[in-house]
């Protein structure tokens, strides 16, 4: 437990100190609801409950701002391989799954920080307070979006060397991840084929739980949902856990 | 008990061999240096000792744990200084060790007095509190060995600590390796490719070339081990008469680069000597000077090249090296 703290210690503080990072990575969110949502809203009408396109968008921007984080909570294991700190916690007498834990946990919790930052600008700009339930049903999906997110990050980490990669990375998987989830668009609406693919996205999941959570109303039922992201975490942990125990200096 | 013994290590990349079957033995609180131009072998060698890398063949033990099996034996037992730097630079010197310190599960007293402690011992507890970002070389090559020094290793492997120093620093750092093994009877292995270092600072020494031990000893008895003294002849005698003038008490001649190096005891005595059998061989001369030797003339003369042209040599080797680790 001493060892999963001190990795997520380091990763609270290093988040911490990155004001200027905090800040930035608010600057699309924010873009992206105001724009869009406003926009949008008189020309967008959501099926069945009829309400605004920018309280539709909300909890999706939301589901971003802790997916982008904690992708990046994950690949941040790159850098420290780079910059040589790899070494000094690879070199201690500690497992590998501990490490990968900890960086893990690190990593959620700050996505789930940042995620909180743009719902308190949500409810700024329009969403309604969905009551203590609600919040802490969106909490917990957002919980479980950053573990397995994070533990992605840390899976790909563990098997490319250098940031390289990192377009790729970026142009072929964090975005279809994100484009495919049903942020920004009700997936009921979608044609079959568009729609199947979507349900193969472990977003959608999240998206439409924290959905639930803030606005009350989802396209997927909120259990199904738990269901399946509880699952994809646990195998995105097993996934991290297993590459990173292989990973090389 | 032996601080380190190694026996037959390997280790390939391919077809590439890096580590090429070396065996030596460490004693307790000795200070051990592995001397080499880079690309030798000497970070492999330390990597595999330290558990970073898995051996080819071959088996070591260090504190008595066996490198392959009882790794976290091994990690609790060594502390690692390595060639690049390994700090977290967004965090704090304090932050650095305190990480350090509760990945080796030392409790919070004791941690914090130590910590406490070893950033005086080198020179920077008055900057605790700073980002490491800010620290120039030199810090940080301290920071990095006090934090070594944290979880009080038995054996502390020093990777190339005063590379890229500045003299003054170097010295500094010398003093600081000197006092630790003296103070706490750690053993020290240390990689150079600083002649100077490795005789200033160590009890033996092993050469190492292309992956390779070719000598191991104390540096006065590898001096010793190619004569006393030196006489060093500066010719362009390229027919090679000058190596005809045999002598008994001669003990080595080597030649590179229009230099001669002629080893031997007593070069006082003999020097009047070797300047008739010169002359007599009616090669022209540009200078005669006596000196002891130095490691590099050991180098020299176990390799058969100066150690700038086997890090010529060893740009190649790492090359190889890379390209087989690749594929």
């Amino acid at each position: 437990m001493d060892v999963i703290y001190t990795i997520w210690l380091r990763s609270i503080k290093r988040y911490l100190r990155s004001r200027s990072r905090i800040v930035g990575s608010l600057g699309m969110p924010l873009f992206l609801l105001v724009f869009l949502g406003f926009g949008l809203n008189s020309v967008v009408v959501i099926p069945n409950t009829g309400e605004d396109y920018v309280v539709f968008l909300a909890p999706g921007i939301v589901s971003m701002g802790v997916l982008f984080t904690s992708i990046f909570a994950g690949l941040q294991i790159i850098w420290d391989r780079q910059f040589g700190f790899l070494k000094e916690t690879l070199v201690a007498p500690v497992s590998r799954t501990e490490i990968m834990l900890g960086q893990t946990f690190g990593g959620a919790t700050t996505a789930i920080f940042q995620g909180t930052l743009i719902l308190i600008l949500s409810f700024l700009i329009g969403l309604k307070f969905p009551g203590i339930l609600g919040l802490l049903i969106a909490a917990g999906f957002m919980i479980l979006v950053g573990i397995a997110f994070t533990a992605l990050g840390i899976s790909i980490a563990s098997r490319i060397e250098d940031m390289n990669g990192f377009q790729l990375i970026m142009s072929f998987l964090i975005f279809p991840i994100f484009g495919l989830s049903g942020a920004m668009f009700p997936i009921t609406g979608l044609p079959p084929a568009f729609r199947s693919l979507t349900m193969y996205d472990p977003l959608t999941y999240g998206v439409e739980g924290i959905r639930y959570g803030l606005t009350g109303s989802s396209q997927i039922d909120p259990l199904v949902c738990l269901v399946v992201l509880s699952a994809f975490s646990v195998a995105m942990i097993m996934a991290g856990a297993f590459l990173f125990r292989k990973t090389r200096i | 008990m032996k601080a380190v013994t190694v026996e037959s290590l390997t280790k390939r990349f391919g077809d590439f061999t890096a580590v090429d079957n070396i065996s030596f033995e460490i004693d307790e609180g000795e200070i051990f240096g592995l001397l080499g131009p880079n690309g030798a072998g000497k970070s492999t060698t330390i990597s595999i000792l330290a558990t970073m890398a898995d051996a080819t063949s071959g088996k070591a033990l260090v504190n008595g744990h066996h490198i392959a099996g009882d790794e976290d034996g091994v990690r609790k037992s060594i502390g690692i200084v390595f060639q690049d730097q390994s700090l977290d630079e967004e965090l704090t010197a304090w932050e650095n060790m305190d990480f350090h310190g509760r990945l080796y599960r030392i409790h919070g007293d004791t941690r914090r007095e130590r910590t406490e402690e070893l950033l005086e011992l080198v020179g920077l507890d008055d900057r605790k509190d700073e980002l490491v970002k800010t620290f120039s070389g030199g810090m940080r090559r301290r920071l990095e060995i006090a934090r070594g020094l944290l979880h009080r290793p038995k054996v502390l492997f020093l990777d190339e600590p005063t590379l890229g120093l500045d003299p003054q620093t170097r010295n500094y750092l010398w003093e600081y390796i000197e006092n630790l093994n003296m103070e706490f009877g750690i053993s020290v292995i240390i990689t150079t490719h600083y002649m100077d270092e490795a005789d200033r600072l160590c009890d033996r020494v092993g050469i190492i070339d292309k992956g390779r031990i070719v000598a191991l000893d104390t540096p006065e008895n590898l001096k010793k081990s190619i004569g006393g003294d030196l006489i060093t002849v500066k010719s362009d005698d390229y027919e090679g008469k000058l190596a005809d003038i045999n002598q008994p008490w001669i003990e080595s001649i080597e030649s590179y680069d229009g230099f001669f190096n002629i080893g031997l005891s007593g070069a006082e005595e003999h020097l009047t000597q070797i300047i008739e059998a010169l002359a007599k061989t009616r090669i022209t001369i540009s200078s005669v000077s006596i000196r002891k030797p130095s490691l590099e003339d050991v180098f020299l003369y176990y390799t058969g090249k100066s150690i700038r042209d086997a890090e010529a040599d060893s740009k190649e080797r790492m090359r190889m090296m890379h390209f087989a680790r690749r594929h």
